[in-house]
């Protein structure tokens, strides 16, 4: 799977996400619950705007300097014997992969959840190499088995199954014959999966915060499935976003808790970890070998525009768990692998407009996604930008928007036809309208009416009232 | 072994308007420091106060005892997670803690104690998967969050913590700092002075958990299903 999980148009996709109403209620629900424990991180930890212009400041900075960040950060870990790679697109990133599974002769890959091996396809690529890998984050598991369905959130990436469908895929692929009880179901996960960190051969795991100072990659999880993936292999492949860095240990003790507190709520996660290098003389556990992997696919061609500052995002998905949008049509409508408004701002700048324009527009601009943000990243200004950039520059905006737009742009333009046209607009409107509104409108009105109201246009122009108001108030 | 940087980062400074990539440490002058003021006044007794509150939120079960009565306060919450075998690490700590009589004497009791052992290699991997507790010493304890900090070492091998069923972590009252802030410092320090930092870092807070299905709190995932801190007053 790589960033972009279906061929479907993105209506097609919301028409049916929203027929769905287990995932509905499962995506409202998880929003409330998760929206609501953040608040209170928040206010717990106090301060909270301070700590979120602090996250601010510290990833701008490392954003502006991220040439010195990443030199410093490579340096470091090769000085403590591991290996770095620069992967300037996503098939290097596989290919440097591959490249080491084949050297180790290696068949069972094991995992940690990681959105950019997501977005390079990775693990397709290890399939066809014929590996067996296997997601070990509970969510991740489910998804895996239940073949290959798309993860719908960036934190809870099987919210939109309940424990039933769960219980099914288990009962299917696990040969599983207890109850749809969660600590059941993971339980059986957790002897399922021991055996398989047991026998690993290469573990690989994703980076919530590469460490310059020390050459250190930081994970973060609840499960201990990180620990496990990467004590057990005797080979570990870390892959990271080029911008998934901090300057020292000090940045990274401020990012994880802002990261925690946004995510789920907790001051910490139960499992942190700061990784460096490959084991040292006299430990047993842990790699003999460490690979990091960092990733650009794309990501340099948004810094230094208008858009850097989506890529201070610590995937947190707090803006997910606002947004009004993403609660009624669900992370799969997004077609990326990040959905709600952060995925809405990068996915068109990593996958281009051609398969994503609509995205800057499913969002209502209501500002509660930058409001949320932990690290202050202004996303609806983004998507408003976004869609600047669609019609301005690449005159892609939608045909309805554009002869809406157009037939504005005459009736407006020339005094006579204005004049008339708003004259006429309540008249020519009568047939469509009733109790003052409009729910089957004609037209470009139609996608509008189709999901809500439009109010009938006024009986009185505002000039016509302006003028009589004027004249009545003696001023004409 | 470094590869493609040159270019990689060649265009990444070019993408930030410079000629060459950066190679002078930029300056850091930040603004906003809120974690100086968060929990910084706070003395050691407040701190074991805010650590006791915080182990209720994170299902982990919080014993205070002084080192007289460890022995006997540890094979308690042994016999209550149900016995051995025992996994612990190979670190003086134990006996300067005065635990060395209680470890010879639970094997004639019948209760297993493996001590990690570098010589015997992988093999301590498939000794501590078998074991029922892991018991490790915290290294740095973080009141605000309910953290034990743990740097994996020659003797200090990093899967004691995380493989046995149930974790009991010994936190000598020493260790407790307010909250992450201080442990980043003190690692940060390190770093500066040249000092070569654990391969392994690990913040560990409470047992192992997930709420991937349906958002239901499961607790004891892959790592311990259990968890107990004992706070040992080391004045």
């Amino acid at each position: 799977m790589a960033m972009k999980i279906g061929n479907e148009k993105f209506k097609d996709n919301v028409n049916k996400q929203m027929e769905d109403t287990f995932m509905r209620g499962a995506v409202a629900g998880a929003q409330e619950r998760l929206r609501t424990r953040r608040l209170d991180a928040a206010e717990e930890l106090g301060n909270w705007e301070e700590w979120r212009s602090h996250g601010e400041e510290i990833r701008q900075h490392t954003l502006d300097h991220l040439d010195y960040y990443l030199q410093e950060l490579s340096e470091n870990l090769q000085k403590r014997g591991g290996h770095v790679f620069f992967a300037a697109t996503a098939e290097e990133a596989n290919d440097y992969v591959k490249g080491i599974v084949k050297e180790k002769r290696a068949k069972k890959i094991l995992k940690a959840k990681s959105m950019v091996t997501e977005e390079i396809g990775l693990n397709a690529v290890l399939e066809q190499e014929g590996c067996d890998v296997i997601e070990t984050d509970l969510g991740e598991y489910i998804l895996q088995l239940d073949d290959h369905d798309p993860p719908s959130h960036i934190v809870t990436p099987a919210l939109h199954k309940n424990k039933e469908q769960i219980k099914d895929v288990f009962a299917e692929k696990l040969e599983y014959k207890q109850t749809s009880e969660p600590e059941e179901l993971a339980l059986h996960a957790r002897e399922k999966l021991r055996q398989e960190f047991l026998q690993a051969d290469i573990g690989i795991t994703g980076c919530n915060f590469a460490i310059a100072e020390s050459g250190s990659v930081g994970l973060v999880t609840n499960e201990g499935n990180a620990g496990m993936v990467s004590d057990l292999p005797d080979t570990q492949i870390c892959v990271m976003g080029m911008e998934r860095i901090v300057p020292t240990f000090e940045e990274f003790e401020v990012l994880v808790g802002l990261l925690t507190r946004s995510a789920v709520g907790q001051k910490l996660t139960s499992y942190i970890t700061a990784l460096t290098g490959p084991r040292t003389a006299g430990e047993v556990d842990g790699p003999s070998e460490f690979h990091l992997v960092i990733v650009d696919n794309g990501r340099s061609g948004i810094l230094g525009t208008e858009f850097q500052s989506v890529l201070q995002c610590i995937r947190c998905a707090a803006c997910i768990n606002v947004c009004p949008v993403y609660r009624h049509i669900g992370g799969h409508s997004y077609n990326s692998i990040y959905p709600g408004p952060i995925g809405a701002v990068l996915t068109p700048l990593l996958g281009g407009y051609d398969d994503f324009k609509e995205l800057p527009y499913a969002s209502t601009l209501c500002a509660a996604c930058t409001d949320a943000c932990p690290v202050k990243i202004p996303l609806h200004q983004l998507l408003h930008r976004h869609r600047q950039v669609i019609v301005e520059k690449e005159g892609r905006a939608p045909i309805s928007e554009k002869m809406a737009m157009k037939a504005f742009g005459i009736g407006a333009s020339s005094n006579p036809l204005y004049a008339a046209g708003s004259k006429v607009a309540s008249s020519v409107m009568k047939p469509f309208t009733k109790d003052e509104t409009i729910s089957k409108g004609p037209g470009p009105l139609k996608a509008w009416t189709e999901i809500r109201d439009f109010p009938a246009p006024n009986k009185e122009r505002f000039r016509d009232w302006f003028k009589q108001h004027q004249k009545e108030s003696g001023k004409a | 072994m470094i590869q493609n940087r040159e270019a990689f980062l060649a265009n990444v400074a070019s993408r930030l308007s410079r000629t060459k990539v950066l190679t002078e440490r930029p300056e850091r002058n930040w603004n906003y420091r809120p974690q100086d003021k968060t929990l910084t006044d706070k003395t050691q007794d407040e701190l074991v106060d805010i650590l006791r509150d915080q182990c209720r939120l994170i299902h982990t079960e919080l014993i205070e005892t002084d080192s007289a009565a460890l022995p006997n306060v540890l094979a308690e919450a042994v016999a209550a997670y149900g016995g051995g075998p025992l996994a612990i690490w190979q670190d003086p700590r134990y006996e300067a803690f005065g635990l060395r009589e209680k470890l010879q004497s639970w094997p004639k009791q019948g209760i297993d104690v493996h001590e990690w052992n570098p010589s015997i290699g992988y093999d301590n991997i498939s000794i501590v998967e078998k074991s029922n507790i892991g018991i490790t010493f915290s290294d740095i304890t973080l009141a605000e969050s309910g953290t034990v900090v743990l740097f994996s070492g020659e003797g200090k091998g990093r899967t004691v913590s995380l493989l046995p069923n149930k974790y009991i972590a010994l936190i000598p009252k020493s260790t407790i700092v307010p909250r992450m802030t201080q442990a980043a410092q003190q690692i940060s320090k390190q770093v500066q002075e040249g000092k070569s930092i654990a391969s392994c870092i690990n913040f560990i807070t409470g047992p192992s958990n997930s709420a991937d299905i349906e958002m239901n709190l499961v607790v004891g995932v892959h790592g311990p299903v259990k968890a107990a801190y004992i706070v040992i007053d080391d004045k």
